[in-house]
């Protein structure tokens, strides 16, 4: 009996070590200095795609309390069910940064991200970063807002592409725009797109698309121009308990 | 051990000792194993799942219709001509239920919107998986029996592809990785074939290599084969990972097996006074050569477009007297050059060359010393060169392009699990392993010849997919439901006028029946559309009809007898069959016609949002200027753009207004009589 328990022992501790070893696969990472504060460097607001990679990169700085970049501290990544990092923590370079190339989760929406470092009051420092994933019907609409609207609506102007907003008498409202843009229905919305400004007795400067675009494309114009807008649009109606 | 003993033979007496005991336990037993099966599935996941749903709805204000939408049991989807069983809406049952939006809670959530139903194509055509599971870890993972497990949302454009060759609106990843396959060469190796029979086509066209030494030094094929991207960050050749010896060596081989072009090598002309940097500048600006090729400024970005290579430190590179050469007619040196032939005046051509030239970077070359090659270096070249396979991309004179130099890739995304061969510590998926091998290919033995790429992890991704669709179904689907791509156009103008186009490159910019690129306005239509002696103006002296735009049409010096011969093919050839060109005429129109014409392009229409009628007044950037439309459009065309503008070119951002004849034809009163002296005809 005593030598059936001690055999059951000793299968029990090479068992538990075997499993144990698993997670020492990831080298733990030993920061070597210690930061007070937390800023993004780049790769915040972007716009992607459910599931995939971002297209640039997500990178903070730790600073410390007189806001030089600190090398050697340690940042960790996290972010809501089906968002992953890579590499998921990192020491800081050099110039006080660390990068790391971010994939969304599978449903579109906002992610709201976190980057967190350590500091020598031992409270950790967090930095809440937000990026957006577009599902298939929000990026047929990024696309021909990009071909058909951007060129008005977006005043951001590159040296590719010369913004036509500064030229317009009426000046078009950003997608971002959800103070104005969420007040509207999307019957509106499809309405204006359709028949151009005056539809809406707004400016005819906005001309009808609803003889260039589908009522499938129209909707996804919408339902891009939802996703996007800041602060964020939420359906008119009853919501449900979420569960 | 005999206490042991007894006691079973105790129990047996006890259980069977007896005949109506042991009828009695033999019947509970046969009770219990019976039960088994109907309690199995009373407790199975599925079960649980629908029971879950059940009390989710419960409370909502839309019970009752959900409710009616929900059917209890194991629910299939069977599409016999797919070869489609899926039994995943018995959990994911509220696919079709958009008012379960804010639910996120799986397997409860509705399906994002897409073109497709799941009554249509089922499940796994586009997310792979066990459809014919009814449990969780079947359906999802890979287990021994079934080892298609599901495909991570990364990845799921690819299954798009498998019946949509063409690009979609809606899957950019795929469209990317696609252009990467043919941008970054990898058909030139891998062979691809589609399931009409065809092979991806390379778009990267690598130069030759048997006149090199014409062009580059040794020390530079050296830099150049230790690191493409040392030289140029833009640069698609990969990195072969070379020895030190095994550079010497390739570079050594090249140099040795070129032969010389007569022209490329001559020296530069005495007479010709040292070229003025800022003339050279100004030069490369007015000839548009960045709309082309790009160069990384000071502070490390990139600008210029990508279809010619970067020309950050061209200067390292191109020996004097054959960029003098290239400059004043490419097509000696690469007959197929994308490069048009500008026709530089011989004061030009020096300039040009001079401010190149000293696009340098000292270090690039800097360490670089080769000694005198010797045979054997030479032999060892050749020998490294067709065992790296380095033809299947260049021509090489005395190295044949080699067949099937590296696995074919026709049915990559269908690659059974058995088939390959994991790194330690990678998860066993065929996503995994391709993303791997494309990330670091060098990772699964030292001893592959599969070069470094420098790909960012978005382009990884994309590669990824594009392979991915690249599946067994793919090829076996029936023909009704392929979304084939449309054919390649090998259109070619015909004569004279043709070759001049093919000297003058027109295709790298403009598009004609079909063929070409997309940078500058489709000309298919182009003898409907505009005016013989705007035209001819315009061969002449390209002015701009779109202010914003950096990329214009540059200035090629041509001959007034070329000029005539590109005018008059354009002007006979490229006629719509839509219309008459001369339906309409170009002056004439009742004063109160063009009035209203005026009136309903500002206020009806406002045209000016997009377009500058009256430089004064009008700014819009997105249309090209119409001060002078009435000199350059044809009436017929401009009615007829206005009625429909993607029926004359298809794709145009201009969008259809479903104007009436009388608005289109009072707007093509008032637009035809805006002449070359900006004034309205009407009121003169």
């Amino acid at each position: 009996m005593t030598r059936c328990l001690r055999m059951l022992f000793v299968a029990s501790v090479i068992l538990g070590t075997g499993c144990s070893r698993k997670p020492g696969l990831v080298p733990a990472l030993k920061p070597t200095a210690f930061g007070a504060a937390l800023v993004e460097s780049s790769g915040g607001k972007q716009i992607g795609a459910t599931g995939m990679v971002l297209a640039q990169p997500l990178v903070v700085q730790v600073n410390d309390d007189q806001g030089a970049a600190v090398p050697g501290a340690l940042v960790e990544f996290s972010g809501p069910g089906g968002v992953s990092f890579d590499p998921p923590r990192g020491l800081t370079d050099s110039s006080g940064q660390v990068a790391t190339n971010v994939a969304l989760g599978g449903m579109a929406g906002r992610y709201q991200l976190t980057a967190r470092t350590p500091t020598k009051a031992q409270k950790p420092v967090e930095l809440k970063i937000e990026e957006i994933a577009l599902g298939y019907q929000q990026q047929v609409g990024y696309q021909l807002d990009d071909k058909f609207c951007a060129r008005c609506h977006n005043p951001e102007s590159s040296a590719e592409r010369v913004s036509n907003y500064d030229n317009l008498e009426v000046k078009p409202h950003a997608f971002t725009e959800g103070d104005t843009l969420n007040k509207m229905s999307d019957a509106d919305l499809t309405a204006i797109i359709s028949h151009g400004g005056p539809a809406l007795n707004k400016s005819p400067l906005m001309p009808p698309y609803g003889y260039t675009l589908s009522k499938t494309e129209i909707e996804a114009l919408i339902a891009y121009i939802r996703l996007i807008s800041d602060p964020p649009y939420h359906a008119a109606g009853v919501v449900y308990a979420q569960k | 051990m005999r206490s042991s003993k007894n006691a079973l033979s105790s129990l047996w007496q006890t259980l069977f000792g007896h005949p109506v005991r042991a009828f009695g336990v033999v019947s509970l037993l046969l009770l219990i194993s019976l039960a088994i099966a109907p309690a199995k599935n009373h407790f199975s996941e599925w079960r649980h799942y629908q029971k879950q749903y059940l009390s989710l709805i419960r409370t909502r204000g839309d019970a009752v219709t959900l409710q009616r939408h929900f059917h209890d049991g194991i629910q299939q989807i069977w599409l016999p001509q797919l070869g489609v069983v899926d039994r995943c809406t018995t959990c994911h049952v509220g696919l079709k239920e958009a008012s379960l939006g804010y639910v996120s809670a799986q397997p409860f959530r509705p399906h994002p919107v897409i073109p497709h139903t799941s009554d249509q194509f089922g499940c796994v055509m586009c997310h792979r998986g066990q459809g014919a599971a009814t449990t969780v870890e079947e359906a999802h993972s890979s287990t021994l029996a079934w080892e298609q497990p599901i495909l991570p949302a990364r990845y799921v454009q690819s299954s798009c592809g498998q019946c949509h060759r063409a690009a979609l609106m809606g899957t950019p990843q795929l469209n990317t990785g696609r252009n990467l396959l043919s941008r970054y060469g990898c058909v030139h190796c891998h062979t691809i074939k589609l399931a009409d029979g065809t092979a991806i086509k390379p778009t990267d066209d690598p130069p030759s290599l048997e006149h090199i030494a014409d062009k580059t030094t040794r020390e530079w094929i050296y830099a150049w084969l230790k690191d493409p991207q040392a030289y140029a960050v833009t640069a698609t050749m990969p990195n072969f990972k070379l020895s030190d010896p095994d550079a010497r060596d390739i570079s050594a081989f090249l140099i040795s097996n070129s032969t010389p072009i007569a022209g490329d090598t001559e020296p530069v002309s005495k007479e010709q006074k040292a070229p003025d940097p800022a003339a050279g500048a100004s030069l490369y600006g007015e000839s548009f050569c960045a709309s082309c090729h790009a160069v990384q400024n000071a502070a490390g970005n990139v600008v210029g477009g990508d279809v010619g290579p970067e020309l950050t430190r061209i200067g390292n590179k191109a020996k004097p007297e054959w960029l003098q050469a290239w400059l004043r007619n490419p097509r000696i040196y690469d007959p197929g050059t994308a490069m048009p032939h500008y026709r530089f005046t011989d004061q030009q051509v020096p300039l040009l060359a001079g401010f190149l030239g000293n696009k340098t970077d000292s270090d690039l070359l800097a360490n670089v010393h080769l000694d005198a090659a010797t045979p054997e270096q030479i032999t060892h070249g050749k020998l490294l060169v067709t065992e790296y396979g380095c033809a299947s991309c260049h021509q090489i004179s005395g190295v044949k392009k080699p067949d099937n130099f590296a696995p074919e890739l026709t049915h990559i995304g269908s690659k059974a699990l058995t088939q390959i061969i994991f790194l330690p510590g990678m998860q066993h998926t065929l996503p995994d392993y391709i993303s791997a091998k494309i990330r670091q290919p060098r990772s699964f033995g030292s001893a592959l010849k599969m070069p470094q790429y420098t790909f960012a992890p978005v382009q990884i991704d994309a590669l990824t997919t594009a392979l991915l669709s690249l599946t067994d179904r793919a090829h076996d689907l029936p023909l009704s439901l392929t979304v084939p791509a449309q054919p390649p156009s090998h259109y070619q103008p015909a004569g004279k006028a043709g070759q001049l186009m093919a000297d003058l490159a027109c295709f790298s910019c403009h598009a004609i029946n079909g063929r070409g690129s997309d940078m500058a306005p489709d000309l298919t239509w182009e003898g409907s559309s505009v005016q013989r002696p705007w035209l001819q103006a315009f061969l002449k002296n390209p002015g701009t009809l779109r202010p914003a735009l950096i990329r214009r049409m540059p200035r090629f010096n041509l001959s007034d007898s070329d000029i005539t011969e590109l005018t008059d093919y354009i002007m006979t050839v490229y006629q719509t069959p839509a219309f008459d060109r001369d339906s309409m005429p170009s002056s004439g129109y009742p004063p109160a016609q063009v009035e209203q014409g005026k009136q309903l392009f500002y206020s009806k229409y406002a045209c000016q949002s997009c377009h500058i009628i009256d430089t004064k007044v009008d700014k819009g950037y997105i249309g090209p200027t119409l001060t002078q439309v009435g000199s350059r459009l044809n009436a017929a065309w401009i009615y007829h753009w206005l009625k429909d503008p993607q029926a004359m070119r298809p794709g145009t951002t201009e969008p259809n207004r479903n104007m009436n004849d009388e608005d289109a034809r009072a707007l093509t009163a008032f637009l035809i009589g805006l002449k070359s002296s900006g004034k309205l005809e009407a009121n003169k």
